[in-house]
């Protein structure tokens, strides 16, 4: 029976979608920005991502052909102290969504290969920890901004 | 009983202790929403190196409003965003802003020479000077404000980073400390206390 082959095929299909779903496929990154220094500077990667999947899942860093070293960092500020820790691993939840935003976690991009001007797009390969990875565009913006978008005109007089 | 009168020489002598009192103090109390510091820690003194490799003092800000921030340009989260947070604050003063500077000063004076900050400072806004110096006069500096930075081991590569203060300490005009700012106060707490110490004329 036609229908009834069509049928297996489509339920094999699910089946192995559902097994190897790779954390790249159900995780929606958004809001993906980096704040340009000068120089060589270190630079902040900053991003959105929401997980759209019934699993959890877990950024463990990201890569670039644009800078040398990419590390996964988390801000904080205890005791009237500002310091940074490396993560090896942060977990979005299913159906969850975690933001990498200035003051907490962020993506630290070293030793950029050429200047990075503001206003251009930077793909970084996000990495999970089942080997999966996510291509995503970050805008580079200037040193003062504050996040991924242009302040619109109507603030910008002050 | 008999009204209750001052002799003149009496009233004198009250006037003039308490001109030396306020004196002391060197401030006029200022109705401030952030931690006021008035007369609780000493005026601003240091002697370091400009981002323009110039030796500057305390003395070459007197008679400007001073927000002095412990940071380094290897940080990437953190100082950035304090930057950019106090461009935003300059906007908000106006023109008012021009009587304020943002004294950045690096508490990684080993890779932030003078160079490296100028290109820093100036990506954020124009009224921030970067500072840098020998250790001795950066922990001189940090101590006098009971302030503190720890440098972290290094990586393999050799890069490493710095923990430090996070608060940003504020002097009027005269270079009295009078308000501390921490990332947990509103931003519009310290646009107001700034406005408040703008607002007071420039020494003579």
């Amino acid at each position: 029976m036609k229908h009834a082959r069509l049928f297996v095929l489509l339920a094999g299909l699910s089946l192995a979608a559902g097994v190897h779903a790779a954390a790249a496929d159900q995780v929606h990154a958004s809001h993906a920005w980096i704040r340009v220094l000068p120089g060589t500077l270190p630079a902040g990667g900053y991003v959105t991502l929401e997980n759209r999947g019934d699993q959890p899942v877990a950024l463990t860093g990201a890569r670039s052909a644009a800078y040398a070293q990419v590390m996964l960092h988390h801000s904080s500020t205890q005791g009237g102290m500002s310091r940074m820790t490396m993560v090896e691993s942060l977990p979005i939840p299913a159906h969850g969504t975690v933001v990498l935003a200035p003051g907490g976690y962020h993506l630290m991009l070293m030793q950029p290969g050429a200047a990075v001007s503001p206003g251009s797009e930077v793909k970084l390969q996000l990495q999970f920890e089942d080997g999966s990875s996510l291509p995503v565009d970050f805008i580079a913006r200037p040193a003062n901004a504050l996040g991924d978008e242009a302040p619109s005109p109507a603030h910008s007089g002050h | 009983m008999k009204p209750l009168r001052f002799r003149p020489a009496a009233l004198l002598v009250l006037l003039l202790a308490g001109m030396l009192l306020a004196g002391c103090h060197g401030a006029t109390p200022l109705p401030f929403r952030l931690t006021n510091l008035t007369g609780h820690m000493p005026q601003l003194e240091f002697n370091l190196t400009s981002d323009e490799d110039k030796p500057v003092s305390a003395a070459d800000y007197r008679g400007k409003v001073v927000l002095l921030f412990f940071g380094y340009t290897h940080c990437p989260d953190v100082c950035p965003l304090t930057m950019a947070q106090l461009h935003v604050v300059m906007k908000k003063l106006g023109a008012q802003a021009d009587g304020a500077r943002i004294l950045f000063v690096s508490v990684d004076p080993a890779r932030d020479t003078p160079a490296v900050l100028h290109g820093y400072v100036n990506a954020f806004d124009k009224h921030a000077i970067g500072l840098t110096g020998p250790s001795r006069a950066v922990e001189a500096l940090v101590k006098r404000y009971r302030s503190a930075f720890t440098r972290e081991p290094s990586s393999k590569d050799g890069n490493y980073e710095v923990s430090h203060s996070s608060a940003i300490y504020v002097f009027d005009r005269d270079g009295n400390p009078r308000v501390l700012y921490t990332p947990a106060d509103k931003q519009d707490d310290l646009v107001h206390d700034l406005q408040l110490l703008l607002d007071q004329k420039e020494p003579t």
